[in-house]
């Protein structure tokens, strides 16, 4: 029995794969944004090619999207010049080659990876591609999705295909009930950190399990999206009862008798318990503490009560020197400057529902900066209507508009050098939010707990019952 | 794509483990819509102060780096984003080559589209390469050999398309094209 890979990948193959030559894969859906386009339009217009698909394509402006609040979008400034070019480019390239763009006045703008399952783009059983590699994010619903290479974005731009060779298969069943405070970021975080951030190299993985089948698709996505972050090709949940109520209405999914159609279809994707993975890791979801970043790459994961560890060789002394943290030390001693409750791992509804949870009736800390960007318009919408907004506001946070923001601060959000952010973003690399910036990794709990005490702090304390 | 067909140069070493997109070329840097230019800003804050001064003693920055054609690396190098502006700014610098024990999946992807080649070693010829910068190597595209001034020779895995297609100096998109017919025909099928 094939696994859900395998049979997403099978009713995609054009042209069967042979020792020399690799598949071609037909893309269902490719999702594309300001940064790694350009180029890929410029080798189309000087081949004066057409793209194929344009109903296959869509088009957003997130990365270096200004988030300050503004009362209309054309007050939005964009920071520097070239920036400025690369939107007015994207712009053009939309209108000339007839692509739909949710640019700066559209309601459904947003992070790329956010506003294709909002809009039900994102389907089970599709491929889908993007020229960002967190597209594994749309994995969650059971769909092929990769990062890709501008020049990859060229073929498929022209062709609808990519060359391909198959991946291997990583299957990943976490079991068991969370405990309270832990959340799918810690679940992902967990996993990177027991297999490393190149454990996943040359597969896609599947997660399983009953910790994953209890999940939301919010939850789901944190999951997926940070696959590459363990240096896997993608990441992959089977389809079922939650993924169709999550898609059922939404603006680009069938309508009636062919969403009846389209249910059918998608429930014989999965694979059974006889499917065969390369490889496997389980993971006891029920032993699970909340989980921190302490070095400059997401696998340098501890528990959020434990000391720092003793590095191993001169690249993770390098990056406690850089982290500006010893070994031995608790966590919970690292004081807070910055705190940033965004990025597509964790900027959806129930993100934003959960950070104000912590928050509210509470304040940030004196001297810390706290940031909340929203992963689309339409999730800001959402939650103004419930009055998150003003939850942030009194706590003492700041509350923008959609867009990647701090997360790899391309926009003008960054981190000032030397400053230790806590954030809910995917990458800790070293200089991603801010020349110098010292980044942790945490759960929107953990960013909100740490943001109130000042400190890398524990959410536990902090939990409502209902949470 | 200028075919690649031999690579004669000293290694430049730098054995950071884990070496992300972000570290090769910073995110800010991506605002361009062009893919030229970014080799003066590759590995841009390992190798500029915040003045902006170039840090003398970091590799990149060594005279002899600067003919350097071929880049030993920490295990797992080009980690990270799919930005492939990494490639682009490492063959703008002047490399052809990058050796290491692992190679992240969408970097070596984006890197043998531009003709950089992405070399996986084992670990022991990893070692002697990180323990000896400055070595004589030769590397031979056709053969998948790599050849150290001392006689010793090695080959290296690499898939028989991407190999063909950087000795060829093919764009791949020629080969998609191609099947144009199969594409119309599996839309006529599956839509
Ligand atoms: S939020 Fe961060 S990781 Fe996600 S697409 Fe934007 S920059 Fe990339």
């Amino acid at each position: 029995m094939p696994t859900l890979f395998e049979n997403v990948w099978n009713q995609h193959v054009v042209v069967a794969e042979t020792a020399n030559t690799p598949a071609v894969l037909y893309i269902d859906l490719h999702l594309i944004h300001e940064v790694t386009t350009p180029q890929a339009f410029s080798l189309l217009r000087s081949l004066n090619l057409s793209v194929r698909r344009t109903d296959r394509t869509l088009a957003t402006m997130d990365h270096s999207t200004p988030t300050t609040p503004v009362s209309s979008f054309k007050d939005l400034a964009v920071v520097g010049e070239s920036a400025v070019k690369q939107i007015t480019v994207m712009e053009q390239n939309c209108a000339d080659f007839g692509i739909e763009l949710h640019g700066f006045n559209s309601a459904h703008r947003g992070i790329v990876h956010v506003i294709g399952p909002e809009l039900g783009a994102t389907q089970p059983g599709k491929t889908i591609v993007c020229g960002d590699s967190h597209t594994s994010t749309h994995g969650a619903f059971g769909a092929l999705a990769f990062g890709i290479g501008t020049t990859e974005v060229g073929h498929v731009l022209a062709t609808q295909c990519l060359l391909q060779r198959k991946p291997k298969t990583l299957g990943v069943d976490i079991t068991g009930a969370l405990p309270p405070g832990v959340f799918a970021k810690d679940v992902i975080l967990a996993l990177i950190g027991e297999i490393g951030v190149d454990g996943g190299t040359g597969h896609v993985i599947e997660y399983r399990g009953d910790t994953i089948a209890a999940m939301d698709m919010d939850e789901r996505m944190t999951v997926c999206n940070m696959s590459i972050e363990a240096g896997a090709r993608a990441g992959m949940i089977a389809p079922d009862d939650t993924t169709y109520q999550y898609l059922h209405g939404r603006p680009k999914v069938p309508k009636g008798a062919d969403w009846d159609a389209a249910v059918t279809r998608w429930r014989t994707l999965p694979g059974d318990d006889s499917a065969r993975f390369d490889r496997h890791v389980t993971i006891d979801a029920a032993q699970l503490k909340p989980k921190v970043t302490f070095g400059t790459n997401p696998g340098m994961v501890i528990g959020i009560d434990e000391a720092v560890p003793q590095a191993n060789d001169t690249s993770e002394q390098k990056a406690l020197d850089y982290m500006q943290l010893s070994a031995g030390q608790a966590m919970s001693e690292a004081p807070v400057d910055v705190v940033f409750v965004g990025s597509c791992t964790n900027s959806r509804l129930s993100d934003l529902e959960l950070a104000a949870d912590i928050l509210r009736g509470r304040k940030v800390a004196p001297g810390v900066r706290m940031l909340v960007v929203p992963g689309s318009q339409q999730i800001k919408k959402d939650a103004e209507a419930r009055g998150l907004d003003q939850v942030f506001a009194a706590a003492g946070a700041e509350w923008r508009e959609s867009g990647c923001s701090m997360c790899l601060g391309m926009n003008g959000d960054t981190v000032a050098s030397g400053k230790l952010s806590v954030s809910t973003s995917n990458r800790n690399f070293e200089g991603r939010q801010g020349i110098g910036a010292r980044t942790v990794l945490a759960s929107p709990a953990t960013a909100a707990a740490s943001a109130i005490t000042g400190h890398v702090a524990d959410p536990r304390p902090f939990l409502r019952d209902d949470v | 794509m200028t075919p690649l067909t031999h690579i004669r140069s000293r290694t430049v070493v730098l054995p950071t483990r884990d070496i992300d997109t972000d570290q090769i070329i910073p995110a800010r840097f991506l605002t361009s819509t062009s893919k030229e230019g970014f080799g003066e800003k590759l590995f841009h804050d390992l190798r500029y102060d915040t003045d902006g001064n170039p840090i003398e003693d970091f590799v990149i920055n060594t005279v002899a780096a600067t003919e350097c054609r071929v880049l030993v690396a920490g295990n797992n190098f080009g980690c990270g984003s799919s930005r492939e502006h990494a490639p682009w700014a490492l063959t703008d610098f002047g490399f052809q080559a990058v050796i290491s024990t692992e190679i992240a999946d969408i970097f070596r992807n984006n890197s043998l589209k531009n003709g950089l080649l992405p070399i996986v070693v084992d670990e022991q010829i990893h070692d002697w390469l990180l323990s000896h910068p400055g070595a004589d190597v030769e590397i031979d595209v056709a053969h998948s050999t790599l050849t150290f001034d001392n006689g010793r020779q090695v080959t290296y895995p690499i898939d028989a398309f991407a190999r063909y297609c950087l000795l060829e100096g093919i764009d791949q998109l020629g080969f998609l094209q191609q099947h144009s017919d199969a594409i119309v025909e599996f839309e006529r099928r599956y839509e």
